[in-house]
C-alpha cells in the first residue's frame, strides 16, 4: 500500500451529513472484478445525468474545484453498505484526504487499508473549514501526519487526533496481511486450543469442499 | 468477579494476539462470502502466491446478482455471469464451499448461514456485506467487513480489531398486535439516528426481544448497521436451542446438549456495564414507515410527513429538505395517503417463513389494488421457498396477485433485473432507504412484511392495527 506521510491540496467541500456509500459507487459498480478505475464512476447519480453528462450542479463538477484531493465532508462520511468500492473510488478519483468530524465504522477502516487518510475534526473546526473554502476560490490545505496536522496558508493550524497503530499502518504503507502472519504462531495455538470446526452432520446440497483440508 | 458483557466474553475467548496500546488479532470462527465483494481478495491471494488458511470455516454463496426468475437460462447480464464465474473459479481453486445459484441450499448469505446451523453461539462471524449483523441474534460476534479484510480473513483466518465500545438496547414491555421485529428496530433507529450506534457494539435485551422468534431476532440484529453500531446480538436462550435443533451443520444428540450447556453461559453478567444504554417501551410502537432517504427518517403509520422547520438543527433541515424533494412528497402529508407503485417482500431483514407467513395471512382471499404494478415475494433462500410452498403460501401470493419468485437479494439491492423504475415508490421491507437504492431516483418506503402486504391490497399505506388479524413477527 501506498504510504501517507503528508499532502497539500485543493480542497472539495460535500456540504451534506450522512453521506452513504451507495451515492459513491452505485450497485450497477459493484460487479467488477478490479480494484480500478473507479474514480470515473465516483458520486455517479449526483454526478452525471442520465447519458453521463456531468450535471452541472453537482459540486465537483464545479470548475474551481477540479483537481481536488481534500474531500471536505460533513457528519457520518461514509454510512451503510460495506463495500471497499467507496474508498477505492475516492482515492482513484485522487482524494488523498478526507476531512469530516465523524465517521461510519466499516467505511472509516477500509480508507486505511487504501492509503487514504480520514481525519477527524471538530464540528466547529469543519465549519470554519467549510466557510474558508467557500469564500476563497483555490483554498488549499496541507494535512501532516506525523505532526497531525492541518494547515491553510493564512496561518490557520489545527490539530487532530488518531490512533497510533492506525497513523504508522498509513507512514508505513503496512501490508496488514503481512502483519498478522508474524504472529503465525499465536493462530495456531489459537487453533489448538479452541478447535473451530464446521462439521455437516446432514448434507446440504454445496460444491467443491474436500475433506482432504 | 468484575461482571462483564457478552461482548466482552466473546472478545476475549477469540483474541490470538494482544499488545497494549494496538489493536488485537482475533480469530474468526465462520467466513462467509458472496460474489460481490470476493473476487478482488482472492486476486489478492493469488498475486501474494497466498492460500486460504481455513477453507473449512469458509462459505461461499451467490446471492446479490442472481436472477430470481428462468434461473436455469442463460445469464443476460454479462458482468454479473463474470462474477458468477470468477466466484465458482475462485472456490474451485481454493476449496472453499460454495452454494452456487443452482443449489437447493442456495440464498441470501445472511439467510442460509443460520437456516443451516453453520451459525452457531459463541462465535465470531464476518462476511464482506453489513448487514452480517444479522447472525448476532444468535450470541454471535458478527459484523461486516470491507474487501481487503475479506483477503486478511482468508489468509489468516483472522482480523486485526481494537474493542468496540458496549450499548444494551432495552425493549421493555409487550409488543402491541401488528407491531413486528421491523417496527422494533425502525423506531430504535429513529430514536438514536443513523449515526447513534458508530463505534459500538450492541446488545439488545429486554422483555420484547426475548418474546421474538428467531426470525424476529435476526431482523432487529440486521438492522442494527443501520443504526452506525458494526454488530448487534441477543444472547441466546431456549428460543435459540430449539431453533438450532436439527439443522445440517449442528451437532446431534449428546454433542448437542453438551453445546447447549456451553451456550447457556453466553450472556451479560448481572450488573455489566455498558459504556450506553438506550430504552424504548415497546407499547408506545406503532408500526413504522420511513418517509425520508435514510432508515433513521422514518415516522409511524399514523403520522405524518415532517417539515424540514420541525429539525433545530440546520444540517438536519438540509438534509430533511433534500430527502422530501428525492421522495417527491409534501410536509404534512399523511403516511396513509401515500401511494405505492410497487411492493417487495424479501431481503436479508425481511424474507424468512416468519416473514412470509405474517404476509400471507393478511393477503389470503383479498387481490393485490389495481394501481400497483408490481408485487415481488422473494424467499430469502431457496430453503424457505420450499417450505412455504410446503404450507401453500405460495398459492396465496400468487392467488392474491403477487409473483412468487427464486432466492436473492433481488430488489434490495437491484444487481439483478428487479429494479424499481425512476420516480417510482415502493413499500419494501429491506433495509436501506438511501438515494438511488432500489434503482435510480426511485424512492423506497421501508416497513414490515404485513405492512408492505396491506400496502400492496390497499394501493397505499395503512394502518395494520386496524384489520382483524392474528398477531405476527
Amino acid at each position: 500500500m501506498k504510504p501517507f506521510i503528508t499532502h497539500s491540496g485543493l480542497v472539495a467541500p460535500m456540504d451534506r451529513v450522512n453521506v452513504d456509500t451507495d451515492q459513491m459507487v452505485p450497485k450497477q459498480f459493484l460487479k467488477a472484478l478490479t480494484r480500478e478505475g473507479f474514480g470515473r464512476i465516483l458520486f455517479y447519480d449526483w454526478r452525471y445525468l442520465p447519458g453521463e453528462k456531468p450535471n452541472p450542479e453537482f459540486v465537483l463538477n464545479r470548475p474551481r474545484y477540479k483537481g481536488a484531493s481534500v474531500l471536505l465532508a460533513r457528519a457520518n462520511f461514509g454510512c451503510g453498505s460495506s463495500r471497499e468500492h467507496a474508498p477505492w473510488a475516492i482515492g482513484d478519483y485522487g482524494f488523498r484526504v478526507i476531512l469530516a468530524p465523524s465517521y461510519a465504522d466499516i467505511f472509516y477502516n477500509n480508507c486505511f487499508k487504501n492509503g487514504i487518510l480520514p481525519a477527524e475534526l471538530t464540528e466547529a473546526q469543519i465549519e470554519e473549514l467549510f466557510q474558508r473554502t467557500e469564500k476563497q476560490e483555490g483554498y488549499s490545505l496541507t494535512v501532516d501526519l506525523p505532526s497531525q496536522t492541518v494547515k491553510d496558508k493564512h496561518g490557520l493550524e489545527i490539530k487532530f487526533d488518531i490512533n497510533p497503530s492506525r497513523k504508522e499502518v498509513l507512514l508505513k504503507g503496512l501490508d496488514d496481511i503481512a502483519q498478522t502472519l508474524l504472529h503465525a504462531g499465536d493462530i495456531d495455538i489459537h487453533e489448538k486450543s479452541h478447535a473451530a470446526s464446521a462439521t455437516m452432520f446432514e448434507k446440504v446440497d454445496v460444491k467443491y469442499y474436500s475433506d482432504a483440508h | 468477579m468484575t461482571p462483564t458483557t457478552l461482548y466482552q466474553k466473546l472478545w476475549d475467548t477469540h483474541v490470538v494476539h494482544e499488545e497494549a496500546g494496538k489493536p488485537s488479532i482475533i480469530y474468526i470462527d465462520r467466513h462467509l462470502i458472496h460474489e460481490g465483494t470476493s473476487p478482488q481478495a482472492f486476486a489478492g491471494l493469488r498475486a501474494e502466491g497466498r492460500k486460504v488458511r481455513r477453507p473449512d470455516l469458509t462459505f461461499a454463496v451467490m446471492d446479490h446478482s442472481v436472477p430470481t426468475k428462468d434461473r436455469l437460462l442463460p445469464i443476460i447480464d454479462q458482468d454479473a455471469k463474470l462474477q458468477f464465474e470468477a466466484l465458482e473459479r475462485n472456490c474451485k481453486e481454493f476449496g472453499v464451499r460454495l452454494f452456487d445459484m443452482h443449489s437447493k441450499n442456495q440464498g441470501i448469505v445472511h439467510i442460509i448461514g443460520p437456516e443451516l446451523g453453520i451459525t452457531q453461539p459463541g462465535q465470531t462471524i464476518v462476511c464482506g456485506d453489513s448487514h452480517t449483523s444479522t447472525h448476532g441474534a444468535f450470541g454471535t460476534l458478527a459484523f461486516g467487513i470491507g474487501t481487503s479484510e475479506v483477503e486478511h480473513v482468508l489468509a489468516t483466518q483472522c482480523l486485526v480489531q481494537s474493542r468496540s465500545k458496549t450499548m444494551h438496547i432495552v425493549v421493555n414491555g409487550k409488543r402491541p398486535k401488528s407491531v413486528t421485529a421491523k417496527d422494533i428496530i425502525l423506531a430504535i433507529i429513529g430514536k438514536i439516528g443513523i449515526g447513534g450506534g458508530t463505534g459500538h457494539v450492541a446488545e439488545y435485551g429486554g422483555e420484547a426481544i426475548r418474546s421474538l422468534s428467531m426470525d424476529g431476532r435476526m431482523t432487529v440484529c440486521n438492522m442494527t448497521i443501520e443504526g452506525g453500531a458494526r454488530a448487534g446480538m441477543v444472547a441466546p436462550d431456549d428460543v435459540t436451542f430449539a431453533y438450532l435443533e436439527g439443522r445440517p451443520f449442528v451437532p446431534k444428540g449428546k454433542a448437542f446438549q453438551e453445546c447447549v450447556d456451553h451456550w447457556r453461559k453466553l450472556r451479560s453478567d448481572q450488573g455489566a456495564k455498558f459504556d450506553m444504554t438506550v430504552e424504548l417501551q415497546a407499547e408506545q410502537i406503532a408500526p413504522q414507515v420511513t418517509w425520508g432517504t435514510n432508515p433513521g427518517m422514518v415516522t409511524s403509520v399514523n403520522g405524518r410527513v415532517p417539515d424540514p422547520h420541525d429539525f433545530k438543527d440546520l444540517n438536519d433541515q438540509k438534509a430533511t429538505e433534500c430527502a422530501l424533494k428525492y421522495m417527491g412528497l409534501k410536509p404534512g402529508t399523511p403516511i396513509v395517503d401515500i401511494p405505492v407503485d410497487r411492493v417487495f417482500i424479501g431481503s436479508c431483514t425481511n424474507s424468512r417463513i416468519d416473514d412470509l407467513r405474517a404476509a400471507a395471512q393478511f393477503v389470503a382471499g383479498k387481490h393485490v389494488a389495481s394501481s400497483i404494478k408490481q408485487a415481488l415475494i422473494v424467499p430469502g433462500s431457496r430453503g424457505i421457498k420450499a417450505q412455504a410452498e410446503k404450507e401453500g403460501l405460495d398459492k396465496v401470493f400468487t392467488a392474491a396477485g403477487f409473483e412468487w419468485r427464486d432466492a436473492g437479494c433481488s430488489m434490495c439491492i437491484g444487481m439483478n433485473a428487479d429494479v424499481l423504475p425512476p420516480h417510482e415508490r415502493s413499500a419494501s421491507t429491506s433495509n436501506r432507504n438511501f438515494e438511488g437504492r432500489q434503482g435510480r431516483d426511485s424512492r423506497t418506503h421501508l416497513v414490515s412484511p404485513v405492512m408492505a402486504a396491506a400496502a400492496a391490497i390497499a394501493g397505499h399505506f395503512v394502518d395494520v392495527r386496524e384489520f382483524d388479524v392474528a398477531p405476527v413477527e
